[in-house]
């Protein structure tokens, strides 16, 4: 036993230990380390994920890429490089391999002018395949994107009716969601992609839709109508686990309605769930449009999407097999990263994994 | 059996079958939105043969009683002609294709099981070596390359670059790259599946338990830990088929490979609606009965998971 315990056990008070800190002393006591909140904590736990930052910036780049390189490239996705009106076809343009140049190319790079390269050649219309895979890739992004706030908001939505009601109303939704969910969402897309068209061509004739096709709206549609049930019913558990709260029920103490208990403090609490699902949405998206594009039910020609790339790439793959393999990597690109980065989000943010 | 579970099982049968009338429903009022019905695409007629054409599919019945009408004749199978290959049903176009798309899709099913399995094993055991790396890089990879990507690309390389294997399917060697196309995305979904559950499994106290008793390694394995880590890869049984269903469609239109999914494509293409109509009937019934068989089995199997 030393000396210090020993004066305890005798019941003598030191005194020295009742005297008031310094301010030294309290600095080192309370600023253990500077106070943080939740945000921060989980991003501070992603950027220490090498996998999901890596990720992050092929995201970054890819979209920035697909949105501002159409805007200075030379060439445009839809301009066949060998018409010229009131001119005979110039045949030298199509097929060309990667950095190789037309006939006509040559001759004025000859005279001293200066042509922009062809960087992964031209398609069998002589399109310059690049912009055609950096469009594509936009509307790959795009599609993603929207289909997973049309996903977000409806899901949303009735998942949080549906959980906070509670009841009747709950249960109605539930089995309504149970059915939806069984649908194969896959074989009904096909279906209305392949029945749809001309109904919906009329319908959409002369607005901004009609440049997108038919087909991109049925994959809306069909999301909107199938794909928001594992989002409610995230959204509902959730919600249900949340409303037993204390501060739920001193939210209504104080008289708060329902609407203002989802928004304020309900909500905001299944956030990060909710985020890192709708980040997940996106690749299973992208998936979808590629695929139906391979069958031919994805955008209308002449916008090309990285489905439909791939699937025209199919008939020249003996002479061109990069064409397919220059959409494949980027497809996969995107997916594998979007995964990984939704992945790192879920450990970052998760508050059920961080324990 | 307890009747908790036999409750469950008798409430999944009947969402089934709600399910598939759902989908019978939905694919009769689309098909009926198409404008002209189904004979669109048809050489210009006169209105009189028009009415005869119409009288003898009974489409100028009311909606109703052609919709009841569709409901008994598809409960019989009978999904009539084939409107673009002349003479022929729809349920025997769909007949002809069964017998190799069933091959297909059962051989890609088991060959994904057992690697799947005995990949997501070895990782798990090798856990953090160079061994589970590999695995676990190589099926992230496989997951995220849409199946007509990974067809395409097994098709140059294999086929056209190598010249080892037949582009064309319609032989039974010819199956080898479809089912390898097949088979990757579900192999890597049940490797990652049977890690994570077996790393889960041999954390557990029982084995523990059975390492202190001195029961060897490979009864561990293959006794304790390999039964229990499997229940999990039940519930991917039907995504699986599902995914094989779908993937069966791109992958047979690549590979030439005579069976429903590009009987199915090619009616999409030229627009032959009752063919389109009978093959969503089918598969999706099939999908979702095997999702109702996946989900009755991973309930009774495991006796800890909680009915409700």
């Amino acid at each position: 036993m030393d000396a210090n315990n020993l004066k305890r056990m005798s019941m003598q008070v030191d005194v020295d230990d009742f005297l008031p800190a310094s301010e030294q002393e309290k600095e080192y006591m309370v600023k253990m380390r500077p106070s943080t909140t939740a945000f921060k904590d989980g991003v501070r736990r992603l950027r220490k994920n090498k996998i999901a930052m890596i990720s992050f910036f092929v995201i970054v780049i890819v979209t920035l890429s697909a949105l501002f390189v159409p805007m200075f490239w030379p060439y445009k996705y839809e301009t066949m490089l060998g018409m010229t009106p009131g001119k005979p076809m110039d045949a030298s343009y199509k097929n060309l391999k990667p950095f190789e140049y037309s006939t006509t190319e040559l001759k004025k790079i000859e005279e001293g002018g200066k042509v922009f390269p062809h960087i992964f050649g031209t398609d069998a219309n002589g399109r310059d395949y690049f912009i055609r895979v950096v469009y594509g890739t936009r509307i790959s992004l795009a599609v993603g994107f929207f289909a997973s706030i049309i996903v977000l908001v409806i899901g949303l939505t009735i998942g949080a009716i549906s959980g906070y009601a509670g009841g009747r109303v709950d249960m109605i939704i539930m089995r309504i969601v149970d059915i939806i969910y069984s649908l194969p969402d896959m074989l009904m897309i096909i279906l209305l992609a392949a029945s749809l068209k001309t109904t919906l061509e009329k319908a959409l004739e002369g607005t901004v839709f009609a440049k997108i096709g038919t087909n991109i709206i049925s994959l809306f549609i069909i999301f909107a109508l199938l794909y928001w049930v594992s989002m409610a019913r995230l959204v509902r558990g959730q919600i249900l686990s949340l409303r037993e709260q204390e501060y739920v029920l001193a939210a209504r103490t104080a008289g708060a309605k329902g609407g203002w208990v989802i928004r304020k403090h309900l909500l905001p609490n299944c956030i990060s769930v909710i985020v890192i699902s709708t980040a997940l949405q996106i690749p299973s998206a992208i998936f979808t449009e590629s695929y139906l594009s391979f069958l031919g039910l994805g955008v209308n020609a002449p916008m090309p999407s990285l489905g439909s790339l791939a699937s025209d790439a199919l008939n020249g793959i003996n002479s061109y097999p990069y064409r397919l393999v220059i959409p494949a990597i980027v497809i996969s690109l995107i997916v594998l990263s979007l995964n990984l980065f939704g992945d790192g989000l879920r450990d970052a943010f998760d508050p059920k994994i961080n324990g | 059996m307890n009747p908790k579970t036999l409750k469950y099982i008798l409430k999944r049968i009947v969402l089934a079958v709600f399910t598939v009338w759902i989908v019978i429903t939905v694919t009769f009022f689309v098909m009926h939105a198409v404008p002209g019905g189904p004979f669109i695409g048809e050489k210009a007629v006169t209105p009189a043969v028009q009415k005869a054409m119409e009288a003898k599919y009974g489409l100028d019945k009311p909606l109703f009683e052609q919709y009841t009408t569709y409901l008994k004749d598809v409960l019989h199978f009978n999904f009539g002609p084939s409107l673009k290959q002349r003479g022929r049903q729809v349920v025997d176009i769909i007949g002809d294709g069964l017998k190799t798309s069933a091959k297909l899709g059962v051989i890609a099913a088991f060959l994904a099981l057992i690697f799947g399995v005995v990949l997501g094993s070895i990782a798990a055991l090798r856990r953090n070596t160079v061994a589970d790396r590999i695995i676990m890089v190589l099926t992230t990879a496989f997951v995220s390359m849409p199946s007509f990507i990974m067809g395409s690309l097994l098709l140059v390389l294999f086929a056209v670059k190598l010249g080892i294997l037949p582009a064309n399917g319609t032989t039974s060697r010819g199956l080898i790259l479809p089912v390898v196309t097949l088979m990757l995305s579900p192999m890597s979904h049940i490797t990652r599946l049977t890690r994570s559950s077996m790393l889960d499994v041999l954390g557990q106290d029982y084995i523990r338990t059975a390492k202190a008793k001195g029961v060897s390694r490979m009864k561990i394995i293959f006794g304790h830990a390999l039964k229990n880590a499997l229940i999990p890869v039940i519930t991917y049984f039907g995504p699986m088929l599902a995914y094989i269903v779908t993937g069966s469609l791109v992958v047979e239109q690549i590979f030439a490979v005579p069976g429903i999914g590009r009987a199915f494509v090619s009616s999409i293409t030229n627009r032959d609606y009752t063919m389109i109509m009978g093959t969503t009937i089918i598969l999706a019934s099939f999908i979702v009965i095997m999702n109702l068989v996946s989900d009755i089995l991973y309930k009774v199997v495991d006796p800890r998971i909680n009915l409700e």
